[in-house]
């Protein structure tokens, strides 16, 4: 209802690359190392992975949301911490950039952040500043022609492989979220930005977590990202992109943890039967599937109301909160119908089972996103 | 330089099933895809593109209008211009019928060089066509290439065969047919999905191509198909026992009572 033709073909193009490059051993190998093979990014990037959206005249393919939708959901049905590398560059990373960069910066970083040439990641979180990231304590003050910053963020997906950054701090201490300014941060080669340890994750194994840390750092004054004090609005924007992309994202696991199920509730037998014979398991697996179609109907919506312009701040939240709690409980119902075997690393369940649990939590919690649609709803 | 690559939409045989009662594929609901061997045609095309900035690459197919998904498909994959060939009168064609419309196509087209189709088709598996075209336009044509190389105005090739490969040199234009070694298809990208929605399709009929109904299609299948059906299975091996001397024994009664001894 919300494709064309070519919506279909984009999404044909991401099942295939799915299946064919992100087999069981890749898989595997990557839970055991925690890194992403180079290879398969450049391979994403070559196919467009990471500017769907993104106009061409920054190297994207200009396409829309709802191929967005569909690239993040067949991956992550394959693999979800592969679907983060897609994500960052189409929301978190490459958002920012196109909602307030000025014409040179967008030249300047989009076609290689595109390209996979270089990565970007996105910090706002801090230790003390998660859902109500207005209370962050990172500082800017404008000293000449730079700014100096200084303070700590926390949980930034990618910081310690990532070239650049977009970094919020605040330029006004009295003003609270107005005044919030974003920077463009070299990663590489700024004195007085590092990065903590990598983060032992529960799951999304492979894209490695850490907090930034400024001591002092000395930014150019252009490397402001929009005007001061308009750095809460770009950071809330580019969330509502963020939301579309985590919906996608659990439709997209929950799909490959019930075709984990129906897979296993058909091979295994018990009591002379097959599993998926007892109106017990069969009713759960009708249960998935149909919250699963409800959750896809909400994403896609999002997406299209997105590409025909109409609000869609309020159907992302929906989206997100939805889709995210639904993934947790089919994966968990599929680990279920698994039994013991779902507890063991060498099926695939284990891993979905993990790697969803975040989908609660990152780009605005469940709670946030609760509170987000009612306030919506309440103000009118 | 200017490439055709000859392509077929196919249902895709991983997921066909055969009619038990009247032996023939059930299309209902299969997938239709780009003939394997076809994406490999494509492939060198594109490969020959990429380092021969300025060729052009050009796709044709005979088929039905839905043909039109997989030649978005061919464009996305980076072909710069797609021909399809299709009229009732078309319909019911076997190889040799089928290779008079697609050579009259490429006649229309002109001004080829090479000229590449896949090794077969995986729902007739016949590959007489890509033969059948070389001869209708009276070029030469190399088949199961596995490597292809520019020389100038000649390609060398490497013809695959059982037990090793033949190092060829022919003249363009050419016809080539490609096997699954020759190279490993490219992914589309999502930037030329969206190119490709923006192109046109050349769709033409029998007039367009100057073909007479009487020579197409059915009408000009001197083949038809009589009855096809699922071999039946092979018995199960048997599995010999004993010790090595009496397994060894028994073997050679095996063989001397089927006369292989």
């Amino acid at each position: 209802m919300y494709f064309t033709k070519q919506h279909e073909l984009v999404r044909k193009l991401a099942r295939e690359f799915a299946e064919k490059e992100l087999t069981n051993e890749i898989l595997d190998e990557v839970e055991e190392s925690g890194t992403f093979p180079e290879d398969i990014l450049d391979k994403m990037g070559k196919a467009g992975f990471f500017g769907i959206k993104t106009p061409r005249e920054y190297g994207g393919s200009g396409g829309d949301a709802r191929c967005y939708v569909l690239v993040m959901e067949e991956i992550a049905r394959v693999s979800g911490v592969a679907s983060i590398y897609v994500s960052s560059p189409n929301s978190l990373s490459g958002g920012p950039l196109l909602l307030s960069g000025t014409e040179e910066q967008k030249r300047n970083y989009l076609p290689s952040l595109i390209s996979g040439n270089k990565k970007l990641c996105f910090a706002l979180t801090e230790p003390g500043a998660g859902s109500d990231a207005g209370g962050m304590q990172t500082t800017a003050v404008k000293e000449g022609y730079s700014y100096i910053l200084n303070g700590r963020k926390t949980f930034i997906t990618m910081a310690p492989l990532a070239d650049y950054a977009v970094i919020y701090a605040k330029t006004d201490m009295a003003k609270g979220t107005k005044g919030i300014s974003a920077f463009i941060v070299d990663m590489k080669n700024t004195p007085g930005i590092s990065c903590g340890k990598p983060e032992h994750k529960m799951g999304v194994i492979g894209c490695a977590t850490s907090d930034i840390i400024m001591d002092n750092a000395r930014i150019p004054a252009e490397n402001l990202l929009g005007e001061e004090g308009m750095g809460f609005i770009n950071a809330m924007k580019t969330l509502d992109t963020g939301r579309m992309g985590v919906a996608a994202q659990s439709i997209g696991v929950a799909q490959g943890a019930l075709d984990e199920a129906i897979k296993y509730a058909k091979e295994r037998k018990q009591f002379g039967k097959r599993i998926g014979d007892f109106q017990a398991i069969a009713f759960m697996i009708a249960d998935m599937a149909t919250k699963l179609e409800a959750a896809k109907q909400l994403v896609y919506k999002t997406a299209y109301l997105m590409d025909t312009h109409q609000p869609a701040s309020m159907e992302a939240s929906m989206a997100k909160y939805y889709a995210s709690e639904i993934c947790n409980e089919i994966a968990s119902k599929a680990l279920q119908i698994h039994g013991g075997y779902g507890f063991i690393k060498d099926y695939k369940i284990e891993r979905m089972y993990r790697d969803c649990r975040v989908f609660t939590i990152y780009e605005g919690t469940s709670q946030i996103q609760q509170l987000v649609i009612s306030s919506k709803l309440l103000k009118k | 330089m200017k490439i055709l690559v000859c392509v077929k939409q196919v249902p895709d045989t991983n997921e066909v099933k055969i009619d038990p009662v009247k032996g023939t594929l059930i299309r209902d609901g299969v997938p239709s895809i780009l003939n394997p061997d076809d994406a490999n045609a494509l492939e060198e095309a594109l490969k020959i593109k990429d380092e021969k900035p300025g060729t052009l690459v050009c796709v044709i197919t005979m088929g039905p209008p839905q043909s039109e998904d997989m030649l978005r498909e061919c464009l996305a994959m980076g072909a710069d211009e797609a021909y399809l060939l299709s009229d009732r009168a078309f319909g019911g064609a076997d190889t040799c019928a089928t290779s008079t419309t697609i050579a009259a196509g490429i006649d229309k087209i002109g001004d080829y060089d090479i000229i590449f189709a896949g090794r077969q088709a995986i729902d007739g598996d016949t590959a007489q066509v890509g033969p059948q075209v070389a001869l209708r336009l009276g070029i030469p044509v190399v088949t199961y290439v596995q490597d292809v190389k520019l020389c100038k105005e000649k390609l060398i090739v490497q013809r695959q065969m059982e037990n090793g490969y033949e190092i060829l040199e022919v003249q363009m234009p050419c016809l080539l047919t490609a096997v699954k070694e020759l190279n490993e298809p490219r992914y589309m990208s999502i930037g030329g999905i969206m190119d490709a929605y923006a192109r046109h399709v050349t769709v033409w009929n029998h007039e367009d191509v100057g073909l007479d109904p009487k020579d197409c299609g059915l009408n000009a299948s001197p083949t038809q198909v009589f009855r096809s059906f699922t071999p039946a299975p092979k018995g199960k091996g048997e599995m010999l026992a004993g010790t090595v001397t009496q397994m060894a024994e028994l073997l050679k009664e095996r063989l001397t009572e089927k006369h292989y001894l």
